[in-house]
């Protein structure tokens, strides 16, 4: 079942009554959800996508714009009649009913036709609970299990009334770090298996990254970029997606364009020349417009320095961590956001670092172009002028 | 470990002298006088050890008045004020205008000295020489017949005193349980919701469950509050309960200690006991039963 998002705008009173003004917790979200797949909707909290994700549950009427599942028009549902499973950041299972219980609830409230048999309602729910393998803890009440376990609870009893649409809010934040790689990829597996439009919110870059078919980057209520994961990392659209995704986070600079050369700095100069091959129809993109001089906001992946001898960008050396798989070089640079860069490396490239000072050779394609006022992104290629 | 333990005494000490003169040497004082035959407060005098208190009281009209009184307004009083706060707290909870006036209103009795509420009760249903009261006037203009309601027939005065009861009892069952309901998370309602659950099975299936403890806790300090009445009745019918016929097992207590015909704390001890046993029994009874109906979460 394909969701389409059409200027869903949610707007909220002010809380301070004495701001006429409504907070806007939703911009003008305009997007089509295609059949069966894996959405995560990513962004600091705030941004509007847990309300987003109520809205298309029905638990919050949307202010402006439509919903549709399919061809239905569900903007004025109640949540029970739009065929949706929700699971809870909660998890909200019932703590005085066994798992069992808790998976058949939802079949309990049938009426009329759709009435179940107590055996069609059991075997039902046991085909559920195999489904999240949990079909040997039937019994037991949601206090004596771990929290991996209650989600597959939540999950199975959101999955048992066959919804058209499944709906996770941060479905893995109460977990710990090994089971949340665990469920993720069980969300993944159930997903598929299933084949049900699924929709999940999340603030964790990692958890979006690793599962999503497609990830909705927002931020303060509106919609920054959909985009395949690979994508949001590789392409961003603009300075805060950049920021938002990786870990490291990209390194910041304040830099300048003079006569088609970037510079950080006096002495790091990289060729740059507008992309007109680029044809991606983001609406903020202004693809072949020649690079104007003038004051501009670089951003580097930490894995696009290299350090070298005679590298264009001269730093000053902080430290050098080693964790585990990862060495990091931590420098100084004058021009650096906050004065200061991290990059990964390969150990390799580590015999080229001692001293006081370390220099990198900065990797074209790690490097992104974006407007010094507003924030969009620049499409250039770059070259090494040397 | 040993100067732990001692420094740990020490620190108990305070409360542990206070609650062993006012509480426990109290209470073995009373098992002890309820067991000496013909014990003379003035001489300080008995004639013997034996169960002849327990018999007499056990025997003596007026405190089988009392038990009986006493029981009805138990059995009477803690279901229905227990279901009525219920029921306000659930109304409360589901309006957002106004919550805090109506909050504030139901709560006014919870602050009300006892005695006033008692002469408040007084008007509304004592007949005097000028009027038959509140509630006969409303009575009469129904086309009934007026009663009594102090001094006339005993379920007339029955019904004032549970009317009361449940009254005065309401504000703080009220509080404990719009409290309780309003901790309950509301990801449980949304879930609900989201499975189309009616509004009567999410009350039956997810709101009682969930404030069971207090609803609990409210059953059993309701079953010894109710046992323990006395000031109520006599804000009502005055200090001679036993002529009234509305005493009360406390009132029977107090009689037998200071009253009219007063003056003999073996029998007041026997009572008390007597009755220490039944709100054992009753609350023995509670536990055992709520043990199967209560979620603690």
């Amino acid at each position: 079942m394909k969701i389409v998002l059409q200027n869903l705008t949610k707007r909220y009173p002010n809380r301070n009554k004495k701001i006429k003004e409504d907070v806007i917790a939703v911009n003008n979200f305009n997007f089509e959800i295609p059949d069966g797949k894996l959405i995560g909707l990513l962004g600091p909290s705030g941004c509007g996508k847990s309300t987003t994700l109520n809205m298309i549950c029905g638990l919050e009427k949307p202010s402006d714009g439509k919903i549709f599942f399919g061809d239905d028009d569900v903007t004025d549902l109640p949540p029970e009649n739009r065929g949706v499973g929700m699971v809870f950041q909660s998890y909200a299972l019932y703590p005085h009913l066994t798992v069992l219980q808790n998976i058949m609830f939802p079949m309990e409230n049938l009426k009329g036709k759709d009435k179940m048999t107590k055996e069609a309602m059991r075997a039902r729910a046991e085909e559920a609970a195999r489904m999240v393998q949990i079909d040997q803890l039937l019994e037991r009440k949601p206090s004596e299990l771990s929290g991996g376990q209650q989600q597959r609870v939540a999950i199975a009893r959101a999955l048992v009334k066959v919804p058209r649409v499944l709906l996770l809010d941060e479905p893995l934040s109460n977990l710990d770090a090994r089971l949340r790689l665990q469920t993720r990829e069980e969300i993944k597996r159930i997903q598929r298996e299933t084949g049900v439009t699924t929709v999940f919110v999340t603030h964790d870059q990692e958890e979006a990254m690793s599962i999503s078919d497609l990830i909705v980057v927002m931020e303060a209520g509106v919609v920054q970029q959909i985009a395949k994961p690979q994508i949001v990392y590789e392409d961003p659209i603009n300075l805060f997606v950049a920021k938002f995704l990786g870990t490291p986070p990209i390194n910041v600079f304040e830099g300048e364009v003079r006569g088609g050369i970037v510079y950080i700095g006096e002495d790091a100069g990289i060729k740059a020349e507008p992309d007109s091959s680029w044809k991606d129809g983001a609406p903020d993109a202004a693809p072949g417009v020649a690079l104007q001089d003038g004051p501009v906001t670089i951003g580097i992946r930490p894995e696009g320095f290299d350090p070298e001898k005679d590298g264009e960008l001269r730093c000053g050396l902080t430290a050098v961590e080693v964790m585990g798989r990862d060495t990091s070089i931590v420098a100084t640079n004058a021009h650096a956001a906050n004065g200061s860069i991290r990059t990964i490396v390969s150990t390799e490239e580590l015999a080229e670092v001692s001293g006081e000072t370390v220099n990198f050779r900065i990797k074209p394609a790690r490097i992104y172009l974006f407007d010094h006022e507003t924030g969009t992104r620049v499409r250039c290629t770059f070259k090494p002028l040397h | 470990m040993d100067k732990n333990n001692s420094k740990a005494w020490l620190y108990l000490l305070p409360a542990m002298i206070f609650l062993g003169v006012f509480m426990i040497y109290p209470l073995f004082d009373v098992m002890i006088y309820s067991v000496e035959e013909g014990y003379n407060s003035a001489s300080q005098t008995y004639f013997g050890i034996g169960p002849y208190n327990y018999n007499y009281v056990l025997r003596d009209p007026y405190f089988l008045q009392a038990l009986k009184n006493t029981f009805i307004l138990v059995v009477i009083t803690v279901p229905l004020s227990t279901g009525i706060a219920l029921l306000i707290s659930v109304g409360l909870n589901s309006i957002v205008k106004l919550r805090d006036f109506f909050q504030t209103v139901f709560f006014l009795p919870y602050v009300t000295n006892t005695l006033a509420v008692g002469l408040v009760f007084m008007i509304l249903f004592k007949k005097t020489p000028y009027s038959d009261g509140f509630a006969n006037l409303l009575i009469t203009a129904v086309g009934g017949t007026a009663v009594d309601f102090i001094d006339g027939p005993y379920w007339a005065k029955m019904f004032v005193m549970c009317f009361y009861t449940v009254w005065v009892v309401l504000p703080f069952k009220i509080l404990i349980l719009t409290s309780a309901l309003a901790s309950v998370n509301p990801d449980y309602y949304k879930a609900a919701r989201v499975d189309g659950t009616s509004r009567l099975r999410i009350f039956t299936r997810i709101t009682l469950p969930m404030i069971s403890p207090m609803i609990f806790y409210l059953v059993i300090t309701g079953f010894i509050g109710a046992f323990k009445a006395y000031s109520d009745v006599v804000a009502i019918f005055g200090t001679d309960l036993n002529a009234a016929g509305m005493n009360t097992i406390v009132g029977y207590v107090y009689d037998m200690l200071y009253g009219d015909s007063g003056g003999y704390p073996s029998f007041a001890a026997a009572a008390a006991l007597i009755l220490f046993a039944i709100v054992l029994t009753i609350t023995c009874i509670n536990l055992l039963i709520s043990k199967k109906n209560t979620h603690y979460a």
